[in-house]
């Protein structure tokens, strides 16, 4: 059954990568939704076994891989709960995305070719959660980074969705080399690159010191945070998010599919994957709290100020994996794995909904151009809003509530209860934060006034419908003739303030059943599986091992006081009303505020400065450095001694001979007789 | 009294003379036959000197053979100046560059 999982999505990816004009479009579609729906039924069927704690531990051999010395690396799929649990997540989300794609992409030219990098990117990811050794992991891991790479560079006649491709890509090998070297430190200090192998061996290494970098440190301490920069890379945390944002230059199906059930939540995924050996050195753990922390503010302050609806999304991505990390650094790896969980499903539906949304607005994504949404597109409205109740938190302890209140408050529950407060009081900041900024994106997009009139993308679908209009004028039929009666005879005092004529409409059914999917997901996902992921019995059971499950941790989280337990909530209502008194009350105030604090709102519009700062640090240098060399050091030196100098050599060399070469009987005479006299006085004076 | 090292000086005079008339001439080419062929009765002056130096006649002998060369060889070089002439309408040495590659 596993086998299927993973490979059906890999089989539908060649046939429409391959096929790719020469199968057509619908089947292409047909071939990589129907392998991806396939999958993620088996894959509920692999999961509620473990639900129902039936299952076990099973590994299901493929391949031999390579065999040298010591070193043996073999294809094989490992499942167990935490590989169901991703292998779920995975498929769910990415069987929608494709489905979703059916409506998003109907007039791109390039759609099987689209299709067949979902499909691929679904396959790295299953290879990755799967990995029964580091390497297959790596493969897995590299596999997903190439897939980011084509699709987030899908529109490559864009020079910015180029761009945005690179950088995802070198950014990601940042992090790559610090998870192959982790891989090469674990090959060295535990001989074996087997998952199962390692884990076992951790406890046994605690306490030795290696040499890294010429100090002695203690091993697993150096291998966990080698492990964890390669984990830092992929999940986006702060120093290596610079990626994520800007990734948002892909189609949207891609972004939610990046951000809700691949790529990102791999990082998040190897650390409980491997949480038995981060156990083991309290060092690491420290770090990935305070990395996950930090990400977790610093993500969340920009989301504050951006003005585009998917960039938005994307720093609450970026912020919800630094709740995920903070989680596993204090030992809630199941809460971590949980928040992974219910984050899949809300910030799909998010991401789905936002592009719905910019469907509606004739691809307009700035979040200042729309408002009053709510009354044109009511069926995404609700989807949305459900989305951000998930996302926010919404709930009432022991009644009922959304996704994200079951999950996030578990973790920040955690902090209080792993006694750092420090990261407890992040928590909750951010989740006031959260909430602001998710509130903030609902009431411009779908409260208020119309906005629209101004926007660019608008205009142009108004001219585009115009045009439209006399075509169809010129038919003597006009089938559309009373459908959209505005279009004829626009005369501007009739049409509602701010819409400049235009109609969003609302998506076809294949992007709205997917968000409806999704919506369940949203709300559901924390209340039914709670239980299951972070119950303080159950949880061990559902587990069995596969992460390393601190009982008492999670008890404390069940019996932390009643103020920490609302805590999260309260912080919820209060980023609400702040929202809403910004952006519903008085829409004034944002301008003031930025205007007040003109230094703090620049900081956070610039992203704290990280683009700037790693342009000023690294690329011009690099570029500087490739322009010595290429000019100085090719150009001149190489290519000028070298290749161009002996060229130049020659033709000089065989002007100067052709010159003697004049065809004047004095000339040769004269030579002849210098040669003569030569050889005369050589004859003489020898 | 006329010695043996005033003949080698006239012959030394009519060679350098041949030898500049064959380098430095820039008119035509029968100047540099006869140039030529000053070079040649330079080469002969000092066979006749030197045979009549050592008594020994084998530099006359050597002499006549060179003179009957010579006869030749200004034939076969003035019949190719007529050929030449009749072909390229010109004799002057500055436009006789042909004979390269």
């Amino acid at each position: 059954m596993i086998l299927f999982v993973v490979f059906l999505p890999l089989i539908a990816a060649i046939v429409a990568g391959l096929g790719n004009k020469a199968l057509g479009v619908v089947p292409a579609k047909l071939v990589t939704t129907g392998a991806l729906f396939a999958a993620a039924i088996l894959s509920w069927l692999i999961f509620i076994p473990y639900l129902q704690g039936t299952a076990g531990y099973t590994l299901t051999p493929v391949l031999e891989w390579m065999r040298s010395g010591t070193m043996s690396v073999d294809w094989a799929l490992r499942v167990d709960a935490l590989t169901a649990v991703m292998l779920v997540v995975i498929t769910s989300v990415s069987a929608l995305v494709h489905l979703y794609s059916w409506g998003y992409m109907s007039e791109d030219p390039d759609q099987p070719r689209f299709f067949a990098y979902l499909s691929l990117f679904t396959f790295a990811m299953l290879m990755l959660v799967t990995a029964d050794n580091l390497v297959q992991m790596f493969f897995g891991w590299e596999g997903v980074g190439l897939a980011s790479y084509l699709l987030i560079g899908f529109w490559f006649k864009k020079p910015s969705a180029n761009a945005a491709a690179i950088k995802a890509f070198v950014v990601n090998r940042v992090g790559d080399l610090g998870f192959m070297l982790g891989i090469f430190g674990t090959y060295l200090v535990f001989d074996t690159v087997s998952i199962d192998a390692i884990l076992r061996a951790a406890p046994g290494m605690a306490g030795s010191t290696i040499g890294f970098l010429g100090f002695r440190a203690d091993t697993l301490t150096v291998l966990c945070l080698l492990l964890f920069v390669g984990a830092m890379g992929k999940s986006a945390q702060l120093g290596l998010h610079t990626w994520l944002p800007d990734a948002m230059e892909g189609p949207t199906p891609v972004s939610a599919l990046i951000h809700a059930a691949t790529m990102v939540t791999a990082g998040v995924f190897m650390v409980c994957r491997l949480s038995p050996m981060f156990e083991t050195s309290p060092v690491a753990l420290d770090v990935v709290t305070f990395v996950g922390a930090a990400t977790c503010l610093f993500a969340a302050t920009c989301g504050m100020v951006q003005t585009d609806i998917k960039r938005v999304i994307a720093y609450s991505t970026c912020s919800q994996l630094g709740y995920m990390f903070f989680a596993a650094g204090i030992g809630a790896y199941g809460a971590a794995m949980f928040h992974l969980f219910t984050h899949a499903f809300f910030k799909a539906l998010l991401f789905l909904g936002a592009g719905s949304v910019i469907h509606a607005m004739h691809h307009e994504q700035d979040m200042r151009y729309y408002g009053g949404l709510r009354r044109e597109i009511p069926l995404t409205f609700w989807a949305m809003l459900l989305g951000t109740l998930a996302i926010t938190g919404v709930g009432v302890a022991g009644v009922f509530g959304f996704a994200g209140f079951y999950s996030k408050d578990a973790i920040i529950e955690g902090g209080w209860a792993a006694n750092e407060v420090g990261v407890w009081f992040v928590g909750v900041l951010v989740a006031a934060i959260t909430s602001f900024y998710s509130w903030r994106l609902m009431f411009l997009t779908f409260w208020g006034t119309p906005r629209w009139a101004e926007s660019e993308h608008i205009q142009h679908a108004l001219h585009d419908a115009h045009g439209h209009g006399h075509d169809q004028e010129a038919h003597p039929a006009g089938e559309h003739g009373g459908h959209e009666p505005s279009e004829h005879g626009p005369s501007q005092h009739d049409l509602p303030a701010g819409t400049g004529g235009y109609h969003p409409h609302e998506s076809p059914w294949t992007m709205l059943a997917p968000l409806g999917v999704l919506t369940l997901g949203a709300v559901f996902a924390g209340w039914a599986f709670e239980h299951y992921f972070i119950g303080a019995d159950a949880g061990e059971h559902f587990w069995r091992g596969t992460i390393a499950f601190r009982e008492h941790l999670m008890h404390a989280i069940h019996e932390v006081p009643l103020a920490i337990k609302l805590s999260a909530t309260i912080a919820m209502l209060l980023g609400l009303l702040a929202a809403w008194y910004a952006y519903i009350r008085a829409p004034r105030t944002p301008a003031a505020v930025a205007g007040q604090f003109e230094p703090i709102y620049r900081f956070l519009l610039h992203k704290w400065y990280f683009d700037e700062l790693y342009d000023l640090l690294f690329v011009r240098p690099a570029f500087a450095i490739g322009r010595l060399l290429w000019h100085r050091g090719d150009e001149r030196t190489i290519d000028r001694f070298g290749p161009n100098g002996l060229a130049y050599a020659v033709s000089v060399g065989s002007r100067g001979a052709a010159r003697l070469q004049s065809g004047y009987l004095y000339t040769y005479a004269f030579v002849m007789l210098l040669g003569l006299t030569g050889a005369v006085t050589w004859a003489i004076t020898r | 009294m006329i010695g043996l090292v005033h003949y080698l000086v006239v012959a030394a005079i009519l060679f350098a003379l041949g030898v500049l008339g064959l380098v430095a001439n820039r008119k035509n080419l029968i100047v540099m036959l006869m140039a030529i062929e000053l070079i040649l009765l330079a080469v002969n002056l000092n066979l006749v000197a030197f045979s009549a130096y050592l008594q020994d006649m084998v530099g006359q002998v050597f002499a006549m053979f060179v003179l009957t060369v010579a006869a030749g060889e200004a034939a076969i070089g003035l019949a190719i100046l007529v050929i030449y002439f009749r072909g390229r309408g010109t004799i002057a040495v500055d436009d006789v560059n042909r004979m390269k590659g």
